[in-house]
């Protein structure tokens, strides 16, 4: 009886995830959606509690608190721009718990009962193990980057992809003789060993402007290695949850790399954005330095005017301020729209994130595809921290390190404004010609207070 | 192809253990369709709601839970059991964490406030 009890809370917990990604497709929806699959989730957990081979439920319970009460503290007191973070983190515990569970099947079948498994137990056990384990540090590593507890720029060594292959390949081929004979336990930790080693070799070597694909990647694999767990324990909602999983980070992965113009292999062994680029083109010229009252002026009188919010506006925290001077503009009859690059920001859909947080309502919103033909009827451009996504040598100079990228192309804008913290080159080291235009004005300082200053100075001409 | 493919299946199949030939093959079916249905479903997530995405399917995986919850209570050593206390934890902390964080990010996200753009394209594909 209970076995049917059980079983049917996992089929409607499975329909209910189904239904709560489906309500993502638009924002009315989606709130709604996702209380349905919580409650989907809850289901799951109580029907799983009514398992005969629960024996005590001391550990589960004291478990089960603590983990919600981590997981409703973090939520409750974390800041949105902390969200690149928490995300990170939030695989590495998705991948640990994985990983965890197959350590544990392990252990119990083969080191503690002295017994063996079955290939297919142990082929599902080693790809939860392998994905989980490499998640695990990957993420942390990816989290460590993002807090900026280590540089964001690549670190790398000579040999560096041979050793990460080489290290790959062993474990791959322990892996292989595992699933052969299943009972070498030192084996088995030695594989659990390299891939924890192998996430971190994984992710060292990629900057920070490529978080967007590592996050989209370890969401993925986050998800794999909890469908590979359904295999083991041969439990059908973990496999339906961890492949929409997997294959939703896949696909994210997938958008990164395209609106980057690179493929998955040169996100994660190009090292890109170490200080080595040389390439890119030597720019003539100067750039044109402007005041707050003059940018204010201009965009007092435009007619339209185009926000390109960047990584950069999430470090100087300025999502707020950005929305006060497009207030202070719509007050003023101008038309206000905010561009957006997919790749913009550390993770799929930051820069949306933050704006919501400041308020922005997402029908001023736009994607780059939906912006482009509007930038030449774009009276000022403004570019908030960001570089790489507005640079035109992605479109003309086919030598450009990012040649072929899709960039917002504010080039084309009758006046461009960078808001930039410096006269620096941007993440990855290169001119951006964007910059010695004509028609560029660039306001230096910290972008919150610019913004800020430029809100006032909008409200008096 | 498929011929070789489910050679293999079968043999991994037919060693001593839980999962029966059959058990096997309706797993890899549900992952089969999951896959096709997850990549449908999934695409039609506009990138405006992708960091929301991205944090509800990471709630939504951790339904690892309910194997952690198996491991921690069930019949096993000590040292398993122990494993499963730890993955309780953690896929706990992406369960309730998971859910609440997405909830407030949507709950930011609104249509419009006041005056402003009214050319709304609502932010889809």
């Amino acid at each position: 009886m209970n076995f049917y009890v059980i079983e049917f809370s996992y089929l409607l917990a499975s329909i209910l995830f189904i239904f709560g990604l489906k309500s993502l497709s638009h924002p009315k929806t989606a709130r709604q959606g996702m209380n349905m699959a919580a409650a989907g989730m809850l289901v799951a957990i109580v029907g799983t509690m009514l398992h005969h081979e629960i024996i005590s439920y001391t550990w589960i319970i004291v478990g089960l608190l603590i983990g919600g009460l981590i997981g409703a503290a973090m939520s409750i007191w974390m800041p949105m721009t902390a969200m690149p973070q928490r995300t990170a983190l939030s695989h590495a515990f998705g991948a640990l718990a994985a990983s965890l569970v197959g350590i544990a099947e392990y252990y119990q079948h083969v080191v503690h009962e002295q017994g063996t498994m079955s290939s297919f137990k142990m082929t599902a056990i080693g790809f939860e193990v392998l994905f989980g384990s490499l998640t695990v540090t990957g993420s942390l590593m990816a989290f460590a980057k993002l807090q900026e507890m280590m540089r964001g720029t690549p670190i790398t060594y000579k040999g560096q992809n041979v050793v990460n292959v080489l290290l790959f390949a062993t474990a791959a081929v322990i892996f292989i003789y595992l699933i052969y004979d299943p009972t070498r336990s030192t084996l088995f930790y030695v594989m659990v060993g390299l891939s924890f080693l192998f996430g971190i070799l994984l992710v060292m070597p990629i900057g920070s402007a490529d978080m967007p694909v590592v996050m989209s990647l370890m969401n993925s694999y986050a998800g794999l290695a909890s469908a590979a767990t359904g295999f083991a324990i041969d439990n059908k909602v973990l496999i339906i949850a961890g492949t929409l999983d997997g294959f939703s980070g896949f696909i994210l992965s997938i958008l990164m790399c395209k609106a980057m113009n690179r493929s998955v292999t040169n996100v994660l062994f190009g090292a890109f954005g170490s200080a080595s680029t040389d390439a890119g083109t030597v720019v003539e010229g100067t750039m044109r330095e402007i005041s707050s009252e003059d940018v204010a002026v201009q965009l007092a009188y435009a007619r339209q005017v185009v926000f390109v919010p960047g990584y950069g506006m999430a470090t100087a925290q300025a999502q707020h301020a950005v929305r006060e001077l497009a207030e202070a503009l719509q007050h003023k009859g101008v038309n206000v729209k905010y561009a957006i690059h997919p790749v913009a920001g550390r993770m799929p859909g930051h820069m949306n994130v933050l704006l919501a947080e400041a308020n922005v309502p997402y029908s001023q919103l736009y994607e780059l595809e939906q912006i482009n033909p509007e930038m030449q009827a774009t009276d000022v451009a403004v570019v908030i921290g960001a570089n790489d996504v507005v640079n035109p040598d992605a479109r003309d100079n086919p030598k450009s390190p990012i040649a072929g990228m899709p960039i917002i192309e504010v080039d084309k804008a009758q006046n461009v404004v960078v808001l930039k913290r410096g006269k620096g080159k941007g993440f990855s080291g290169l001119e951006n010609p964007l910059f010695f235009k004509s028609n560029t004005g660039m306001l230096y300082g910290d972008a919150k207070s610019s913004l800020s200053k430029l809100a006032q100075d909008v409200q008096q001409a | 192809m498929s011929a070789t493919f489910s050679i293999y299946i079968f043999l991994l199949a037919e060693g001593t253990g839980v999962a029966s030939p059959g058990g096997l093959i309706s797993a890899l079916y549900v992952f089969a369709l999951a896959a096709f249905l997850g990549y449908q479903v999934i695409s039609r997530v506009p990138p405006l709601l992708h960091t929301p995405l991205m944090s509800a399917t990471n709630a939504i995986s951790a339904i690892s839970v309910v194997g952690s919850i198996l491991t921690a209570g069930g019949k096993y050593s000590d040292v398993s059991r122990f494993l499963g206390f730890i993955a309780v934890v953690s896929a706990m902390i992406n369960v309730v964490g998971g859910f609440m964080i997405t909830d407030r990010m949507l709950k930011m996200f609104k249509d419009k406030i006041g005056g402003g753009a009214k050319d709304a394209k609502e932010g889809g594909r």
